[in-house]
């Protein structure tokens, strides 16, 4: 009816968010270059970064569609430990192949793929909660991921050649190896870009008539199945798009710190990830954003408390539950908090009006 | 010539020990509206959701048009368009009615998870055929106002005809009604009857309904098929049904005939 005023709205709008992500990364990248933010701020932007993948992509799964997982760090370790490998054994001198297989300045266009590759293989793991969802739900479901993580991590701890619980480590000379062909602050770069993507996927996919048959899980299983949607497909592509983006937040992880042991992707991990998700709110995306912020701050200034975070996190983990389930936002978005910003941000028509 | 659009042969469905449905023979004539009633307990439901798949029998067969569909799973059985409703409502009561009405046109998506990542040219071209269909469905059904409402927020009387909207966005040829008249008032039910008429004649379609309001049922039935503890008792005009001698049996110290 009105298609063509509608368009010529849109393409206004459209560079305006994407304007702003643009200028928020050459801000980033600028500064950081500049030397105006230090090694620590640039860190904990990182971590940030991170989080807020892991948060996001945890969401697909215990938000949108309802269940519970609590094993998402395995599939984070998935992730850091194959790119990492990868990238040892693909741009630096090595103890599996001795010299590297490729020319090590090819890491700056190869590096990006070898995230993703750990990604898919996160996601190719994913199967292991994938296939008993189809049968199981709930607590059983809930049970099965923890499960799933041990395996995973114990895996870890048993393999030599990654060197077992002791960690594996070598990621920074594939990053000096790129430094070397030219001096930019990759990290930054490509966590930027990869959060960038996976807000960007998540939202396109949640927004779909196809996504959104994974919240008619959420709602009724039974119903969504007597209305034709595929619901064994539906978890497939939840639980493996989560866990593959839980993969790719691995790899940055492994690479900013340049060392990844398996302890790091523990049942503790994933609590972590459930905690910025109820934090957020459950299906609400810019809520996992948030949350991801406020927590990773959180865990700055709690640093000093060491160990006994332990007990501050899953207690606020408790408070929440018993105070806000619904989290900061719920099951909403900020521009449905904000109205003002959905004018800026939000292109696809989805307006009450 | 009529046409049988669904055929039932010899069903029988056991939970543990209790036979639920009991060598059950059915044929479903195109264009028809049939009954299919019995005191509480009787089977009915059950046996819609043998047919929508969402049991697998214990013996017997289910042929629509002409397809063996038992064994099959709810999606692909709603995938050969047939549609239901559930004698409780089970509306996605969190998400808007437009919403409910465009997911049930899964079996129609038309494009994969990449083309929804980004967002190709087949993407908006189903996502925009659903959005339309579904828009055009909800006017026809007078709930356009009503799109971006939740049904959990609906009066009950709204939210059974989105539950009949929703049902109709799968194009079904045969429409499955599971107590449409439940919870309705009095003046609901009348308006009921003459919704589910415009219904057949609008979408063209054949209906099987289950109710207990004989007045529903008997104002819209051509053949009515009784059952009790999961046995036919009798099929036949409403006329032949309300003076067979087991039916009054059946129902005997039942006060809802
Ligand atoms: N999932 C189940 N497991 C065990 N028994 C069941 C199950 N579903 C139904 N039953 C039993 O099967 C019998 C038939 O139930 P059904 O729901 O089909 O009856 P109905 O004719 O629809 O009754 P109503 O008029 O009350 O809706 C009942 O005795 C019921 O308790
Ligand atoms: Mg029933």
């Amino acid at each position: 009816m009105t298609d063509i005023p509608a368009l010529a709205k849109r393409n206004s709008r459209l560079p305006v968010s994407t304007m702003a992500i643009l200028a928020l990364f050459a801000l980033m990248v600028g500064l950081t270059m500049a030397g105006v933010i230090n090694k620590y701020i640039q860190s904990v932007l990182m971590f940030i970064g991170i989080n807020i993948i892991f948060s996001a992509s945890l969401n697909i799964v215990n938000g949108y569609m309802g269940e519970f997982s609590c094993g998402h760090g395995g599939f984070m370790a998935v992730g850091a430990y194959v790119s990492s490998v990868l990238s040892v054994v693909l741009f630096t001198e090595n103890s599996f192949t001795g010299q590297p297989l490729l020319p090590p300045g090819s890491a700056i266009f190869l590096f990006p793929v070898v995230i993703i590759i750990g990604g898919l293989v996160a996601a190719v793991f994913g199967l292991l909660v994938a296939i008993p969802s189809f049968k199981t739900r709930d607590d059983y479901l809930a049970i099965i991921t923890i499960a799933a993580n041990f395996i995973i991590v114990t895996l870890i701890n048993n393999i030599g050649a990654v060197g077992g619980s002791r960690g594996f480590m070598g990621m920074k000379k594939s990053l000096k190896a790129m430094e070397a062909v030219i001096d930019l602050p990759y990290m930054i770069i490509w966590i930027f870009i990869f959060v960038v993507l996976s807000i960007v996927m998540i939202r396109r996919l949640m927004n779909s008539t196809y996504g959104k048959g994974i919240s008619s899980i959420r709602y009724d299983e039974t119903s969504a199945e007597i209305m034709s949607v595929n619901t064994n497909h539906m978890k497939l592509v939840a639980f493996m798009f989560s866990s593959g983006l839980a993969g790719i937040a691995g790899g940055l992880f492994a690479h900013v710190m340049g060392f990844v042991n398996p302890a790091s992707f523990s049942i503790f991990k994933s609590t972590e990830g459930l905690v910025m998700v109820y934090l957020g709110g459950m299906g609400s995306l810019s809520g996992s954003v948030l949350s991801a912020v406020i927590f990773t701050l959180m865990l700055e200034a709690l640093r000093p408390l060491q160990i006994l975070k332990w007990v501050l996190i899953p207690l606020m983990l408790i408070l929440l539950m018993q105070f806000r389930p619904e989290g900061l936002l719920g099951n909403r978005e900020l521009s449905d908090v904000f109205p003002k910003l959905k004018r800026i941000f939000i292109r696809k028509d989805s307006s009450n009006g | 010539m009529a046409e049988t659009l669904l055929e039932i042969k010899d069903l029988t469905h056991r939970f543990g020990g209790l036979t639920a449905v009991s060598d059950l023979n059915f044929e479903i004539i195109k264009d028809e509206i049939v009954g299919l009633i019995g005191p509480n307990g009787a089977g009915k439901t059950t046996v819609f959701n043998l047919v929508s798949g969402f049991y697998v029998p214990s013996e017997g067969d289910i042929l629509y048009k002409g397809e063996r569909i038992n064994g099959l799973k709810p999606h692909e059985i709603a995938s050969r368009q047939i549609g239901r409703t559930f004698q409780n409502i089970r509306l996605w009561s969190d998400m808007t009615v437009l919403d409910n009405i465009k997911i049930s046109q899964h079996y129609r998506l038309g494009y994969n998870l990449m083309d929804a990542f980004l967002q190709t040219k087949k993407y908006k071209k189903h996502e925009k055929m659903i959005e339309d269909d579904a828009h055009e469905l909800l006017e026809e059904f007078q709930l356009s106002d009503l799109a971006h409402e939740m049904p959990k927020n609906l009066p009950y009387g709204i939210q059974r005809r989105v539950e009949i909207a929703r049902a109709l966005s799968l194009k079904p040829a045969l429409l499955m009604l599971d107590e449409p008249a439940a919870g309705l008032s009095s003046s609901d039910v009348s308006e009921l009857i003459q919704y589910i008429q415009w219904i057949k004649e609008n979408f063209k379609l054949t209906i099987w309904m289950i109710e207990h309001q004989m007045q529903v049922i008997m104002s819209l039935c051509s053949r009515i098929k009784v059952i009790d503890f999961g046995k036919e008792l009798v099929t036949g005009t409403a006329e032949e049904v309300r003076n067979s001698p087991e039916v009054i049996k059946a129902y005997l110290g039942d006060g809802e005939i």
